[in-house]
Formats: C-alpha cells, sequence, structure tokens
C-alpha cells in the first residue's frame, strides 16, 4: 500500500544529543559535556517561556532562580490556571520509600513497556532519574502531599504496576504541584527575574539566521500585536486533544504555537499518538463542551455491564442478570474490570458499536456498583468513593447509589508533539519544547501518574542543564521589531486576524469546531482504518476550505474577542487533524493508543510490527500545498526487550 | 426550560455597562451553566449581536477561571464553582441576573470579565516558600503530623477564582490570604518566612484596594472549595504575633 499522494519521505532522523555508554551514565556525562554559561553572563541572555503549566512554570522559575532574564507568556487570566492543574491521581518517583523492589531501572522499564515500545530509552531512563528529585523539590516548596500518621509520605499503586509508588494529595495532584510551581515562579517575578505576560497568545514564531528569536503575541485585552525577542525560545504549551473538540483538557487548551513552530520548521512527531481514558462521563447533548474524567480507580469495585441484546431501554434496575452482558469480564478473564486504558476504551466502543449502547445516543456503558454495595455496605463504598459519586450525581443529576454510572471514553492526552532530542531541543536551533508537547517520553501509550512526572522533570532539572549549552554562545546578535523577518512574523499574524474577521461567512468558529471532532473522533479514535482515514482527510479538507470561506467572528482586533481567540486555534486544529489522519494511515500497525482495524491477532487485539515500525514518525511541514515529509527516528532497545502485551 | 436572562454588559474597561435582557428557549436542565451561556453565544453570533464575554477554562472546578454572579450570589444558587452549576437548578420560565465580581480591586475588562492580577500581585509579596530547585534535603528529612498536613491541605484547596471578594460586602480578600498564610504556615518548611509573609501579604492586599475584613462570613459561605472561616482567625493570630515581634 502506498500513500504517495499523501505525503513524501525524506531523510533519517537522529537524536544526536544523548551520549553513548551505560545508560544510568549517560545524563551525568551529557551535565558534564554542555557548555555552562557563568552566572555573570546569565543576566545577559533572554529566554521566552510560553505556557505556565507544570512543564513552563517551573522551568521559568528555575531559569530565574539560575539568573537568566525570562519572559513568560500564557493564554489565562493568571499563571495558576494551565491545565496541568486538573490532575487527579498522582505523580510517579523511584524513591523505593515502601521497600517493595522499587527503583529507578524499574520505573523505567515500566514506562518503556507502558509506552508500547515506541519511546527513547535515553529520555525515559532520566525522567526515572529525575523522579526523585521531584518530589524533595515540591516538599521544600510546601506542597502539601498525603501523609501517613507517622508524618512521612504516603504512597500508593496506580495504573496496574506491582510496587507503590504514586505520590498524592488527594484527587488533586495536579492542582498542589502547580500552585507550588506557580508560587516558585510568581517569586522570580516578584525578584524582576521573570516577566509575565497574562492573557497574551502566541500566534507565530520569529526566526532569524535560522534561529528561533522571539515570538509573536496578541494582547488578549487590547489586541494589541506584539513582537517578542530572546535568545531562545520555550514551548510549553501543552498538548492538542482539543482538535477532537470534547475531550478532558481545558476549552482554551490548544495546538497553536506548536502548529505555527511547526509550520517554520520544526518537526511535528508521533501526531497519531492519543490516549483515549475510558472512565469519564458520556456526552449528554449536543450543547456539550467539555468531556469530565472519573478516576480509573472506580474500576477497582465497579462492573462494567452493557445490556445482552441492543435497543434495552429498561430501567437499569430491571435488566435481570442473566441479560447482562459483563464484557470485560467475559473477554478478559484473568484482568477483567482492571484492563489497561486503551483495552478498556475499545471494548466499550465495540459494544456501543453493536448497538447495546446506554444513555442518551448509546453512547455509554454502566459502571454499576451495586454488587460493590452489597459486598462492602454502601458505607464503606462512600468512603472510598464519595467524592467521585458527588461529582457524578452534580454533573448528571443521577444518584450512582441507587442507579447505575455511565461512563464513556474521552481523549485525555496527546503522546505526540513536536520533535526534540535529547536536550529537548527541536529542529529550529533555539526553540525548547518541555511536557505535553513535545513528544519524548511516553512512547505510543502513557502510564497514570506520569504527565506529571515529565512536566516537572523537564522544568526543574532537565531544561536547566541542557539550554546553557545552547545558550553559551549567546547572546546573539541584537534584532529589532524592524528587522525583516520579525515585520514579516507579524505581517502573517496580522494578516490572518483581518481574514478571520472580514470572512463573515454564516457559521460559528464552534460549528466547524464541532465537526472537525465529529470527524477525528469517528475515524481518527479509538479504531482507525486504512478507509476511514483516507475519508476523514478528505472530509478535513473540505471542511477547512468551507471555514475559510464562511466562519463568522464579529467584532474587531482591537477588543476581548473571545471569538477571535477561538478562530486562531480552530483553524490549526484544521491543519493539524489532517496530520494526525496522514500519520495514522501511515503507521499500519497498532501500538498503545494507535488501534488500527487491519493489524490485530485473531482474537482482536492489537499487533504491533517492531520490524517495520519501530521508529519515531517525525513530520516536516512540505508547505501549504504540498506533502508533509516524513523523516524517521529508529528506535533501539538495549535494555527492555520489545514484547506484545497480553491481558487475556 | 424556556429561561430569562438578565445580563451584564459593559464593552470595555471604562465604558459604561448596563443590564441586557436575553430569552433562551429549549435549555436542557443537564447543561451547565456555561453550555447554557454557549448556547446565547452561538445565537447572538447569528444574530450579528456581540457574544457576552466569559472567562472560564477547565470546566471541571479546579482552574478558579469562571465566576459570575447570579442572582445576587457569587457561582449562583448551590456551593460550588459556575461550571459545575447545572440548569436543573432553575425552575422552567425562571429569570436569572448574570453579573460579573464586583470589587474595585477587580476591575470589569469586558461583560463578565474581571482582572484579578492582584491575587497575583499578593502572591509575588510572600505567598511562597523560597525553596530554589536543586537544594531540596529528602523529602522524609522532616516529618509532618498528618493532622498539621491535613489542616494545611485543606488551606491550599482555594483555587484562586474570587467568590470570597465577591461576596463580601467589603470586597476583602482576607480569605484569599488567610487560606495561603495558613497553608504555608501549618508547613515545617514555611516557619522561616512565616512571620514576614503574613505581613507582606497584609501590606499588599491593602495596596490592592480590597476592603477590610469585618468577620462577616460570607467568604466561607461561598468559597467553592470550603476554605474554613478560621483560617482568617489563623492569620489573624499571626499578623499579631509579628506586629508585637516589630515585623512589618
Amino acid at each position: 500500500m502506498s500513500d504517495i499522494d499523501l505525503y513524501t519521505e525524506g531523510a533519517p532522523i537522529r537524536d544526536e544529543k544523548a551520549p553513548e555508554g551505560p545508560i544510568n551514565e549517560r545524563w551525568d556525562k551529557r551535565r558534564f559535556s554542555a557548555k555552562l554559561v557563568n552566572p555573570a553572563n546569565r543576566r545577559k541572555l533572554s529566554v521566552i517561556i510560553v505556557g505556565t503549566g507544570l512543564a513552563g512554570a517551573s522551568a521559568a522559575a528555575t531559569l530565574g532562580e539560575a539568573g537568566y532574564n525570562v519572559s513568560s507568556f500564557c493564554y489565562q487570566d493568571s499563571p495558576r490556571r494551565a491545565h496541568s492543574i486538573a490532575a487527579q491521581g498522582g505523580i510517579n518517583a523511584a524513591k523505593n520509600y515502601r521497600n517493595d523492589g522499587d527503583s529507578i531501572h524499574r520505573l523505567f522499564y515500566d514506562t518503556v513497556k507502558g509506552g508500547d515500545f515506541r519511546s527513547r530509552e535515553s529520555n525515559v531512563y532520566r525522567l526515572a532519574q529525575a523522579s526523585v528529585e521531584i518530589i524533595d523539590q515540591c516538599v521544600a516548596q510546601g506542597v502539601p502531599f498525603a501523609r501517613e500518621y507517622g508524618g512521612l509520605l504516603d504512597n500508593r499503586s496506580f495504573g496496574g504496576v506491582q510496587v507503590s509508588r504514586t505520590f498524592y494529595a488527594r484527587g488533586q495532584t495536579g492542582q498542589q504541584l502547580l500552585i507550588g510551581a506557580y508560587q516558585a515562579q510568581e517569586r522570580q517575578i516578584a525578584a524582576g527575574s521573570v516577566k509575565m505576560y497574562t492573557r497574551h497568545e502566541m500566534l507565530e514564531l520569529v526566526i532569524v539566521d535560522g534561529k528561533a528569536r522571539g515570538i509573536i503575541a496578541r494582547d488578549m485585552v487590547t489586541g494589541e500585536v506584539e513582537t517578542h525577542f530572546a535568545d531562545a525560545v520555550v514551548l510549553a504549551t501543552g498538548g492538542y486533544g482539543n482538535v477532537f473538540f470534547l475531550s478532558t483538557n481545558a476549552m482554551g487548551s490548544n495546538v497553536t504555537a506548536a502548529w505555527r513552530a511547526h509550520r517554520k520548521g520544526a518537526y511535528f512527531a508521533n501526531p497519531c499518538y492519543t490516549q483515549i481514558h475510558p472512565t469519564c462521563i458520556p456526552v449528554s447533548g449536543d450543547y456539550q463542551s467539555k468531556l469530565t474524567l472519573m478516576s480509573e480507580s472506580l474500576r477497582n469495585d465497579g462492573r462494567i455491564w452493557v445490556p445482552k441484546k441492543g435497543g434495552d431501554d429498561r430501567d437499569p434496575r430491571q435488566i435481570p442478570e442473566d441479560e447482562r452482558d459483563y464484557y470485560l469480564e467475559r473477554i478478559y478473564p484473568s484482568f477483567g474490570n482492571l484492563v489497561p486504558r486503551d483495552i478498556a476504551s475499545r471494548a466499550a466502543k465495540n459494544v456501543c458499536d453493536e448497538g447495546r449502547g446506554v444513555g442518551p445516543g448509546g453512547l455509554g456503558v454502566y459502571l454499576d456498583f451495586a454488587a460493590a454495595i452489597d459486598r462492602m455496605g454502601r458505607d464503606a463504598v462512600e468512603a472510598k468513593y464519595g467524592n467521585l459519586f458527588d461529582m457524578y450525581q452534580r454533573i448528571t443529576g443521577e444518584n450512582p447509589y441507587e442507579v447505575p454510572m455511565r461512563i464513556y471514553p474521552a481523549v485525555h492526552y496527546t503522546m505526540g508533539g513536536l520533535w526534540v532530542d535529547y536536550d529537548l531541543q527541536s529542529t529550529i536551533p533555539g526553540l525548547f519544547v518541555t511536557g505535553e508537547a513535545n513528544f519524548s517520553d511516553h512512547g505510543a501509550n502513557r502510564l497514570g501518574a506520569s504527565a506529571l512526572m515529565q512536566g516537572l522533570a523537564d522544568g526543574y532539572f532537565v531544561l536547566p542543564n541542557t539550554i546553557n549549552d545552547y545558550l553559551a554562545a549567546g547572546p546573539f546578535d541584537e534584532v529589532d521589531e524592524s528587522h525583516p523577518e520579525a515585520v514579516a512574523a507579524k505581517e502573517q499574524v496580522t494578516s490572518r486576524i483581518d481574514k478571520l474577521l472580514t470572512i463573515n461567512g454564516s457559521r460559528t468558529v464552534d460549528s466547524f469546531h464541532k465537526e472537525l471532532g465529529h470527524i477525528m473522533w469517528d475515524y481518527c479514535g479509538m479504531e482507525r482504518s486504512e478507509e476511514g482515514l483516507r475519508k476523514a482527510i478528505e472530509l478535513i479538507r473540505e471542511l477547512r476550505a468551507e471555514f475559510w470561506r464562511d466562519v463568522k467572528v464579529l467584532g474587531a482586533n482591537e477588543e476581548f474577542n473571545q471569538a477571535l481567540e477561538k478562530a486562531h486555534r480552530v483553524a490549526d486544529f484544521l491543519e493539524l487533524g489532517e496530520l494526525m489522519c496522514i500519520d495514522a494511515l501511515h503507521r499500519r500497525e497498532s501500538c498503545g493508543g494507535h488501534f488500527r482495524a487491519e493489524s490485530q491477532t485473531e482474537d482482536g487485539e492489537a499487533l504491533r510490527h517492531d520490524d517495520e515500525f519501530a521508529y519515531v514518525a517525525a513530520w516536516e511541514f512540505g508547505g501549504a500545498d504540498s506533502k508533509p515529509v516524513l523523516h524517521k527516528e529508529d528506535l533501539e532497545y538495549e535494555y527492555v526487550e520489545m514484547k506484545q502485551r497480553s491481558y487475556k | 426550560m424556556n429561561i430569562t436572562l438578565r445580563v451584564w454588559r459593559q464593552k470595555g474597561r471604562d465604558d459604561e455597562g448596563r443590564m441586557v435582557t436575553y430569552k433562551l428557549t429549549d435549555v436542557s436542565p443537564d447543561m451547565s451553566f456555561l453550555e447554557m451561556l454557549d448556547v446565547l453565544n452561538e445565537k447572538l453570533t447569528l444574530e450579528n449581536e456581540d457574544p457576552v464575554a466569559f472567562d472560564h477554562d477547565c470546566r471541571e472546578g479546579i482552574c478558579g477561571a469562571c465566576g459570575v454572579v447570579i442572582d445576587g450570589e457569587a457561582h449562583g444558587p448551590e456551593r460550588t464553582t459556575t461550571c459545575q452549576l447545572h440548569m436543573r437548578s432553575f425552575k422552567d420560565g425562571d429569570t436569572i441576573t448574570v453579573e460579573p465580581w464586583r470589587a474595585k480591586a477587580f476591575p470589569v475588562v469586558k461583560d463578565l470579565v474581571v482582572d484579578r492580577g492582584a491575587f497575583d500581585r499578593i502572591i509575588q509579596s510572600g505567598g511562597f516558600i523560597s525553596a530554589p530547585t536543586g537544594t531540596a534535603p529528602d523529602a522524609h528529612a522532616n516529618p509532618i503530623p498528618k493532622p498539621d498536613a491535613d489542616r494545611a491541605f485543606d488551606a491550599a484547596t482555594c483555587i484562586g477564582c474570587g467568590a470570597c471578594v465577591a461576596a463580601c460586602p467589603n470586597a476583602s480578600s482576607m480569605l484569599f490570604t488567610a487560606a495561603k498564610v495558613t497553608h504555608l504556615g501549618m508547613l515545617p518548611q514555611g516557619q522561616p518566612e512565616r512571620a514576614s509573609r503574613v505581613v507582606k501579604m497584609i501590606n499588599q492586599q491593602d495596596e490592592e484596594d480590597f476592603g477590610g475584613c469585618t468577620n462577616i462570613g460570607e467568604c466561607a459561605a461561598v468559597c467553592p472549595k470550603g476554605i474554613p472561616l478560621d483560617t482568617i482567625s489563623q492569620l489573624n493570630r499571626d499578623l499579631l504575633g509579628s506586629l508585637s515581634k516589630g515585623i512589618g
């Protein structure tokens, strides 16, 4: 099968920065070989950091403390609101406080395996090493992790691993870690080393002499289009799950900064790797704006089922046992309701596709606690899951103690992102990418409690020890707003704004975003096929043309204009969506969150093809009317043996 | 459900505002309050009318971005964030009044959007523990009694939404400041800066034109995260201690 009509293949790509030698010595070697910048010289160097989530705030605080001049940007009204704040479960660290056999090597091993052998060993090993320091750092900042009566930190197990290495702060771990990083950043703002730009959205990257030297940002209150310069630019702008319109991401989460950088030369790696989380509250109507995740821990005691026959709209309590299909327990007798996220999500989709889904639109399955309440008593269930039951009731208006909950999978995290080397530098010199915005650590599937770990590892410990190698050659030549590249970048932004405001068509931005979301969900969601992806690419192209012909954005640029903000983001999602489908089409294997209908075992499980696809797909922007160019980075496994997963 | 909305419309910070009435039909009781506003905005856009600006982001009650006064109450009739309020809390035929947070320290940006930058500046003045990256001892070096850790956590759950200020007749930010003073003050790591922190934060709060606290308690009554009122007592004790030592 050839996709010659959709993309071309370029030269292979390699990470040149990770040192050779034993894996546990590589990070030390790199820190030693990286050029340093002496403290007096740091004052002459400037860094722009876009995004204030865990990866951005931690980097801003740390680089500010080190003495660099940092400018920090976020689209929210305060850096504290970045979407890292919504992470519930916890953060992994190889502390081995439980004396249960954990180690840096085991965390490394679990993460590589969990990523279905599509991540880099060197990066993941460094992540596991940094995990230990992260917990120390956060505790020193005053992050109130859960503690035991002896005053020591509590741990729990998470996501099917066999050790207890997850640190948590009730169900609000992300919030507490982010507030810690935010406070550290605010301290640097007060000290004058970090300058904060809230309600500013990056809309273009400025490249001068081949180096990332600044950004074009729009002040979202006044509409002013500003040019900001620095010696290096860091994107910590999060994931792109909102390409699906409905996801667990915040409403404002978007791909624009990353996509603008991609269009200027940064390769985009593995865009099709999307994590779809099985336990979310289902869609209740067309007006739905976002999906809410409920902790995966519910699957420990709840039983998942659908009626055996389709169209059975009886009250679930009236459906007798022998007319119910506990499909996870039936298909996966050894793991039952506790199969990994990707398996549980796909099984739910399959039973709904068969017409056996429940609730509005038939897109839901029951998560039933009746047996747990009989077995443990209502009080015990309430003690363990009370806050989740309350949240469910607030959103749905149904009492889960009496009626089974309804759940459905939802887009949660994107493992793909801008390609970076071991130093977290993209293919554009001087452009660094951290956190969910880069691709490097989770392969094709992310394990629970690993996103917070990666964001903070990148921002507190990795970037501050690698960006110096680049900055040591600076300060670079002074540039100002009159530089032709800066003028051109600004002109790109203003002409796009003018275009969006003058089309004055007949459809709202949201209507396009919802339609794109449906296309992505139907054809590039939990199960992908050759035919579906090809159809999706056609549909997205048509929709994109219609957007630029018929979108309706009211008002002016020189005001607080939320429709204009959304229009920018959706315009970029309409381009990203196509690349995701091309990436999904070319990867004719199933791995992690990417399930290709054509690549499954006899009993319907995911089937990898390591001989053909053990590589990172790094896509180069080919031009507005040209095909993207695929660059392959081969993945080598020296320390973890590649295996197929099985949960039966 | 059919709903009549009275919404505060204000073009910009220095413009005059006014209440404007809109009618919405076919509102589902399962919609969140913000989804109801989304529906209104889609309708306004297609009618060539400027959509209503409002702040929102995570829509799961944790980022603190959203917040409007609904029928005179910050975040509306339920004790939750505006994004977690659902239309089933209202009745068919209701008229609902929607206004921005009202406080001198929170100037209106547009319609229902206000500038809460003053909260960030209060944190900048001292709402942190100085712990530069890389300097931390092992996380277990300092055991913390569970009751202290729990109390710190309860105070740390503040989402910085500003409902406390909006609900207070004096537009005081005392609960916000007290939550941070309590969070950091309960922990051993927070002790070295404890005495100066409270003074600096109170001074900044005054500089931002927030009103004084007269112990009315409306703040804690509307707080979607249930920050307890006794954090303010804690703050006052700390403040008294600092002042008596001549700090500040």
